[in-house]
């Protein structure tokens, strides 16, 4: 595929049933979506357009092995080998009292590690500008984005096609 | 494919559109404080710099300026760390464990309550730092690597379990509630006309466009930190108990304290959240968000937790006798009849009482009688941790070394700082964030509004739905 020429066709809808449906429709007559955007989460619109199953829960998982892992070599090197102690009668690595530590431990990193990596895989930071199509995507409307020299069909066609799925308005973007 | 349960009660009322959302609560983010704001942040500065002045006297005299005594080791700092812990516990247990059972209803309290958690958490730390002799060796607390040989810290102490948890609880709290304002954040920065508005809330909206893949990701991370945030809300004040429930002190060694303490959190936790609701929804005038559906629910759970925590009492009541362990069974004789019996009988009015009155249905749907039971739940919670701490301090064992404890104007004073620390905070984020997320208020509008704002599949304008929009083609 050429590299993007950054003109954009802007669908604007004002209802996510609508905007779903119309996701299935556009993809029958041949059009690639480039993005759908909107102010909250419409449940299966991600893989209506085709994206791929998010790897995040996968990343997050890591990151709580890790921080298990990490939990017990910090408490079984310190309590077992680098001072040991007999406390409370026990033997000095007592496995069960361990236990809240290492959960809290599991959960820490798991919650950062996913958090950034969240913001990184999406491009996010303080000092990231967003490229919005239409700024109303984060009030009520709903906007679906065509990157025209990703598809074969002609600017008029996909217009056709946007505004017969139920676009209010169509208009052209250059990014 | 949106379903509209004829059987459910409405969560928005007012037949609000999506811009209707986004204008009502960003209005109050936009606008300059208003003379109210003023005025009641005016007065928790003043109540906060008054704290602030107490503590640092605290610091600088020592400790010796409360009451404390050898045998009573802890009593108001302790009884306030606990209680604010407990407060703080509310705010996720609506985020997470709401989210998991699939609760629309909680969507217009969560951000709210997520920073009543949070801001609960750091008063509740301010006394751990507090209470310690030496406040600048806080440190000491964590496992550093150090030249005393390195010496550790006990892992097998509550002590420590306590440092790991709060501070987990607290940033997890934090990451939690932020990443759902990441999208209102980005909704006020595209509608801000001032340029320094712009680049702060632009910078911490952190670029989000809302586009679908954001928001899958969003949403499985926040079904994650959710899955992750309710045991970590039962583990924390489970870790909490085991500070008295691992010690060998009659009326603090029993096995009953995680699951009492935790059912005791939400309990506190709801009530204050009840408190600051009611208010806020009424200055704000979010009534159609914040209705009487959503004070009745949480009036129901504090209902059950209310009673969970009288058959705990019960329960330690039962066991204090059954074990035949004199000592114990005298920890509760002397709770009841002995010099603190006031605060036992406060304990037990405020506590066991007042959440049976809302099984009563106008009672629970009365806003001056839920602001009311409220406050008394938070003034019993209060006395329940300080009965179990300074009554089973005060007489254990030894009768030699039973001793009274009464507070000193310090003690009082750290507990008001606590007060302006909190509502400080409360009213600088009610001011300069949007304090009902947008963003799942809009997500539920179809299903659970009372009144639909347009044509939606086949329904007319302004209607209200009274079969399941799927089943509109059959008769």
């Amino acid at each position: 595929m050429a590299e993007s020429t950054g003109k954009f066709l802007v669908g604007v809808y004002d209802d996510d049933d609508v905007v779903l449906e119309a996701v299935g429709k556009v993809k029958k007559a041949g059009v690639k979506i480039h993005e759908v955007y909107s102010p909250f989460a419409i449940h299966g619109m991600d893989t209506a357009i085709g994206h791929p199953r998010t790897r995040i829960g996968i990343a997050a998982f890591m990151f709580g092995c890790t921080g298990l892992i990490c939990g017990l070599v910090l408490i079984i090197w310190t309590m077992g080998f680098d001072w040991p102690m007999v406390i409370g009668g026990k033997d000095p690595i007592s496995f069960p009292n361990y236990v809240p530590i290492l959960f809290e431990m599991t959960v820490l990193f798991t919650a950062f590690g996913m958090t950034f990596t969240f913001f990184i895989s999406n491009g996010f930071g303080p000092t990231v500008q967003p490229l919005l199509f239409d700024p109303r995507c984060t009030d009520n409307k709903f906007v679906m984005a065509i990157d025209l020299s990703k598809n074969k069909l002609s600017e008029s066609e996909i217009a056709g096609v946007l505004k017969s799925s139920g676009a209010e308005e169509v208009s052209v973007k250059q990014v | 494919m949106h379903v509209t349960s004829p059987v459910r009660t409405p969560l928005v009322t007012g037949g609000k559109t999506y811009a209707d959302v986004t204008e009502d609560i960003c209005r109050h983010v936009e606008g300059k404080p208003t003379k109210e704001w003023k005025v009641a942040f005016g007065i928790s500065l003043v109540v906060l710099v008054y704290g602030l002045a107490c503590v640092l006297w605290t610091w600088w005299e020592g400790l010796g300026v409360w009451g404390l005594n050898k045998t009573v080791g802890w009593a108001w700092d302790i009884t306030n760390f606990v209680w604010w812990v407990g407060i703080g516990h509310a705010g996720t247990l609506i985020s997470a464990i709401l989210l998991l059972f699939r609760q629309k209803w909680r969507t217009s309290i969560n951000r709210a309550a997520e920073a009543m958690t949070i801001f609960a958490v750091l008063c509740a730390a301010s006394f751990i730092v507090m209470h310690m002799g030496r406040p600048w060796l806080a440190y000491w607390a964590l496992p550093l690597p150090n030249t005393f040989g390195s010496l550790w810290v006990n892992f097998n102490s509550p002590l420590v379990w306590d440092v790991f948890a709060i501070s987990t609880y607290f940033s997890v709290s934090c990451l939690f509630w932020y990443v759902g304002l990441v999208p209102d954040l980005a909704t006020i920065r595209d509608r801000a006309k001032n340029k320094v508005s712009k680049y702060i809330y632009g910078a911490l909206a952190l670029g989000w466009n809302g586009s679908a893949r954001a928001w899958s990701r969003y949403e499985y991370i926040s079904l994650i930190l959710a899955g992750l945030s309710t045991p970590l809300v039962l583990s924390v004040h489970t870790i909490v108990s085991m500070d008295f429930a691992t010690s060998v002190i009659p009326g603090w060694h029993t096995t009953i304290f995680p699951p009492y303490f935790v059912a005791g959190a939400i309990f506190s936790g709801f009530a204050m959240v009840q408190n600051l609701m009611l208010v806020t929804r009424v200055v704000y005038k979010l009534e159609d968000y914040i209705t009487l559906e959503h004070i009745e629910s949480m009036n129901k759970i504090i209902t059950l937790t209310g009673s969970i925590v009288g058959v705990a009492y019960l329960t330690e009541f039962f066991i204090a006798w059954y074990s035949g362990v004199e000592y114990e069974s005298y920890a509760f004789v002397n709770r009841a009849t002995g010099p603190y019996w006031w605060a036992y009988w406060a304990m037990m009015t405020c506590n066991v009482i007042s959440p049976q009155l809302f099984w009563s249905r106008s009672i629970r749907r009365s806003i001056k009688w839920t602001f009311f039971i409220s406050v008394i739940v938070n003034i019993g919670m209060w006395f329940e941790r300080f009965v179990i701490i300074v009554t089973s301090l005060h007489r254990d064992y030894i009768p030699s070394s039973w001793a009274m404890f009464s507070p000193t104007m310090f003690d009082i004073g750290d507990y008001i700082f606590s007060f302006g620390f909190f509502f400080t905070c409360f009213f600088l984020f009610s001011k300069y964030l949007p304090v009902v997320n947008m963003a799942e208020v809009k997500a539920v509008i179809k299903s659970s509004s009372e009144k639909l704002p347009k044509k939606v599949s086949g329904v007319a304008k302004g209607e209200r739905v009274s079969v399941p929009s799927f089943n509109k083609d059959v008769q």
